[in-house]
């Protein structure tokens, strides 16, 4: 949210994609968020993510609500249309922009106050929708823009920056998600590249509500003992079930497994998730499994990241509405408009 | 018996049928309106129905109109009283020397009868019970049987209704023979047992034309689809549902592929007003045409939305049926009760552009109009249709389409327009008119893309506070307001034949009772020039109309004469010059009212009356 343009001049040897484009043209305005906001980074992975699949930047539609995540859509993918609504509304207006073209890639920026309170219904009706999209949740726990009151994901417990207890139930997106039929859903850290970029790369190429719940750490409001969304918290907690990496042609995004066994998960449009387990009796194609999993280790405090269930086949809202190809947005009266011919039959019929 | 004589009137009557909700009563009680439309005679029906799905009253009045006026005219000269619970009410509301119609299977005291009326009865139960079985089937063609009796009593042909029952179950034999016996039934009883016809009678005539009879409702959505609607977003609210459900129905039957039988439209039932809304303004940001429809309720939920589109500039249009509030009000009844809401919908400094179509055809009109209009003016088109034009069928003129007519898509620039290096700034006010150029997402590579957002930016669409570049932005979209004075719809003057200082404004569905009460109102001497609103912003004629009269009536139908302040908000106008004629009670406004409340306050304000010389 802010006009201060990032200096357009860079060093000419920068590495190129198969686009040709480099790093820099992925980039947005600079960042009006404090320094070392866990969103920043979560930016920088998208950045990085839609760089390494060789988008074209302006064919990205990057759809946000209202507070300090839904600002960041302002701080990638500058030739990007981005559009910043209303307080948690962010779902309705991106399902309404997919319908109307469904030809460019989508992704949903949202925060934990915009989607589990005001945008709870919001959220949980385009996930049950199918609607193709990436939906990313930048979770701090914390109402940063009015300085540090709990949001609805803030675990029942943990502390305010005053010192304040939440005695309210934390909402779970991620466990809700998956009991709506979200058919990529994982879970991340902002501090966590090398498992969040390819996350994020694999949404954007998976067909269908993707939904990925990034913890955050609000750097003024919500990094202190006793925050259950603090980074010494979540690294302390962290509990990865997969690495992954997402191979669009031959070529890898990075290296970088963990040991354990590999498992190649082919989607609808050809791209490959080479899904590294850590936790080798982990299945992300089973929904209960991953529901059931995902209780049990909260009840201990920990925090399970990864990508945690995946439906290769997964369909989309276009293909529940039966939609032609041609994005309606490009139709005219040509073929929308039913002609004077059949208006006089209608007539006809209604007297 | 009666010490009235009874009414006698070929084509020109009231009757009004008093049913149980849920009874399946609407379907025959509609039949016999469409009968005597196949005579030739104008009818004007209304639904008068309980928010309740079963076990209330409800009525179906229809008016038959040798004259063609289709307003409400208020009493009732032959009632088919078929509800116990409402028979007091419904015997009372008779005119005397009127009709009372019932089902004389059990006797009724006589205290429950007038003496100045003529009451007939037929014992429709036990024709019912000695005929069908099936408790279901005595219930339904119980209805067609007092359609039967009725065409004897009234003189119809009985070839229409058998015709039109052929019609209604084209293809199922078994129901068409079966419907037809019931008819005959009533028919021959009534012909057998009775003194047919009476008084008020149906004679063949030619005064309904080329004319179609559609709701409103249904008009409105066919609008939609022959003005480039591609996405619909609702949520189910009495009394607009309708509108998308015949959306769904038309896009159903004109808008497949033919090769794959894919859909060139998307449907979407959100999960609230809110969803619905915001999946209009996606799609529009995105150029699709999208509309969504509701009613006073759903757009007070919708209102912040509209905000965004109001300032963040994206075309939408809301077709409102507006019902009578505040709150949930009164969810089956009439009213033109939303126009401030609408006009000044959301916080902040907010103006919107309403369309106010009189009947189904200008429904179809504006609804195709709305599209245009949204995407060149990039804002919110409200649609304000009421539940006296949305779910009542009217007679109008056909409906025409000119196949030449392309959509309006508005200021789009183009990969073409970027590349050839024209300046785009979204926000930029370029041809003075307050109405700047958009693009589509993915339109181009590195020109074009900016940032849609609520909150204040500068005219390269860049985050700004600075007061100077708010207030730049607001005065930008007064001028776009102003530009729609001249794209919307202008109203529609008629002068009295005799010049006159008075005036009466009216709007929407109050159009045909106000035709019939111009001319109560010259029989009863008094000459008034009429100007018929189609839109907001006003139309400079609006204006010059005020100006020319000393007093103008201002007929609308809610409590505080919504328009009237609407007119005194934007002209600047002394309001003692307007004068309200309001009427708030959720019946249609009938041109009796009119008439009654110009003529008596043209009589306080001791106007002579202009009577024309008795020769």
């Amino acid at each position: 949210m802010t006009y201060i343009a990032k200096p357009k001049f860079h060093h000419p040897g920068l590495k190129k994609n198969a686009l040709g484009y480099t790093h820099r043209d992925y980039e947005g305005k600079i960042s009006t968020l404090c320094a070392g906001c866990g969103h920043d980074s979560i930016t920088a992975s998208i950045i990085e993510a839609c760089y390494g699949l060789s988008i074209e930047p302006h064919r990205v539609a990057k759809i946000s609500g209202i507070g300090c995540s839904s600002k960041t859509p302002d701080y990638f993918l500058g030739n990007s249309h981005g559009f910043n609504s209303v307080h948690g509304r962010m779902p309705s207006v991106l399902t309404g922009a997919n319908l109307a073209n469904r030809d460019l890639i989508y992704l949903g920026v949202s925060g934990d106050g915009d989607s589990a309170s005001i945008g709870f219904g919001q959220f949980a009706h385009s996930i049950r929708r199918g609607v193709n999209m990436t939906y990313i949740v930048e979770n701090n726990g914390v109402y940063g823009l009015t300085k540090g009151q709990f949001s609805a994901t803030a675990d029942r417990g943990s502390k305010s920056k005053k010192g304040v207890t939440n005695t309210d139930n934390a909402i779970d997106l991620v466990a809700i998600a998956l009991q709506l039929g979200a058919t990529f859903v994982a879970r991340s850290f902002s501090g966590d590249k090398t498992q969040l970029v390819p996350l994020i790369a694999a949404a954007i190429r998976h067909k269908g509500a993707s939904f990925i719940d990034v913890i955050s750490p609000c750097i003024a409001f919500n990094n202190h003992a006793g925050s259950t969304k603090s980074f010494d918290y979540v690294r302390e907690h962290n509990d990865a079930v997969n690495r992954l990496d997402v191979l669009v042609g031959r070529d890898p995004i990075a290296v970088d497994y963990a040991p354990g066994t590999v498992q190649v998960v082919e989607q609808h449009d050809g791209s490959k998730i080479a899904l590294r387990k850590i936790d080798a009796d982990y299945d992300p194609h089973d929904r209960l499994g991953a529901q059931t999993f995902l209780a049990r280790h909260a009840a201990k405090g920990q925090i399970v990241t990864g990508l945690l269930y995946v439906d290769p086949e997964a369909d989309d809202l276009h293909e529940h509405l039966n939609t032609v190809e041609t994005p309606l947005n490009a139709l005219e009266a040509d073929t929308l408009c039913p002609g004077s011919a059949v208006l006089d039959k209608i007539n006809a019929s209604l007297r | 018996m009666s010490d009235k004589k009874p009414l006698s009137s070929v084509n020109d009557f009231v009757v009004r049928f008093a049913n149980v909700n849920g009874s399946g009563s609407a379907s025959a009680n509609e039949m016999f309106a469409r009968a005597i439309l196949r005579h030739g005679v104008p009818v004007s029906p209304r639904n008068i129905f309980p928010s309740n799905i079963q076990g209330l009253p409800t009525w179906y009045e229809v008016r038959v109109t040798e004259d063609g006026h289709l307003g409400a005219r208020g009493g009732v000269d032959m009632m088919v009283a078929m509800n116990p619970q409402t028979w007091d009410k419904d015997v009372a509301g008779i005119e005397p020397g009127g009709y009372l119609f019932y089902d004389s299977t059990k006797p009724m005291p006589s205290t429950k009868f007038r003496d100045d009326i003529t009451v007939i009865g037929v014992p429709l139960t036990a024709i019912t019970n000695s005929t069908y079985t099936d408790p279901r089937q005595r219930q339904l063609f119980k209805n067609i049987i007092y359609l039967g009796a009725l065409s004897a009593l009234l003189d119809m042909d009985p070839k229409v209704i058998e015709q039109l029952i052929g019609e209604q179950y084209k293809g199922k034999e078994k129901l068409l023979s079966s419907n037809v016996h019931a008819l005959h039934l009533g028919r021959d009883w009534a012909l057998q047992n009775l003194k047919c016809p009476i008084g008020l009678r149906v004679k063949k005539s030619d005064k309904v034309g080329d004319r179609i009879f559609i709701e409103g409702n249904s008009a409105a959505a066919l609008g939609a689809v022959y003005g480039g609607a591609t996405v619909c977003a609702w949520y189910p609210i009495t009394p607009s549902s309708s509108v998308a459900e015949a959306f769904t129905a038309h896009c159903k039957k004109y808008r497949h592929d033919p090769e794959t039988g894919k859909a060139k439209y998307a449907i979407v039932q959100g999960e609230d007003e809110l969803a619905s809304i915001g999946i209009v303004i996606g799609a529009s940001w995105n150029g699709a045409r999208a509309f969504t429809a509701t009613s006073g309720p759903g757009i007070s939920l919708m209102t912040e939305f509209i905000g965004l589109s109001y300032f963040a500039e994206i075309p939408a249009v809301i077709m409102n049926i507006q019902r009578a509030g505040p709150s949930t009000g009164m969810p089956t009844r009439t009213q033109q009760c939303d126009i401030i809401a609408c006009a000044y919908a959301s916080h902040g400094d907010t103006k919107h552009v309403l369309l106010f179509p009189e009947d189904p055809a200008e429904a179809f009109e504006f609804a195709a109009a709305a599209f245009d209009l949204a995407e060149r003016l990039q804002t919110t088109i409200f649609l304000m249709l009421d539940l006296d034009i949305g779910m009542n069928h009217r007679l109008c003129r056909p409906l025409k389409w000119d196949d030449a007519r392309q959509y309006d898509r508005g200021k789009v620039m183009t990969t073409e327009m970027l590349e050839e290096g024209r300046d785009f700034g979204r926000y930029l006010d370029v041809d003075g008119d307050g109405i700047p150029y958009r693009t589509y997402p993915g339109t181009h590579p590195t020109k074009g893309s900016y940032f849609t957002r609520g909150t204040s930016r500068d005219r390269y669409a860049r985050y700004s506070e600075e007061g100077s570049v708010y207030a730049d932005n607001m005065q930008r979209l007064v001028r776009k307001f102003e530009t729609a004075q001249d794209l919307v719809p202008r109203p529609l003057q008629a002068n009295a034949e005799r010049p006159t200082k008075y005036g009466v404004i009216y709007f929407g569905s109050t159009s045909p009772a106000m035709d019939e009460a111009i001319g109560l109102l010259e029989a009863r001497g008094h000459q008034l020039d009429r100007l018929r609103i189609r839109a907001f912003p006003f139309h400079s004629s609006v204006a010059s109309f005020l100006a020319e009269h000393d007093f103008v009536y201002v007929v609308e139908q809610n409590r505080d004469s919504q328009l009237r302040q609407l007119i005194v908000n934007e002209n600047g106008i002394d309001p003692v010059r307007l004068v309200p004629i309001v009427h708030y009670d959720g019946t249609p406004i009938t041109a009796r009212f009119i008439a009654k409340a110009i003529g008596d306050h043209q009589d306080h304000l001791k106007v002579t009356p202009l009577r024309k010389a008795v020769s």
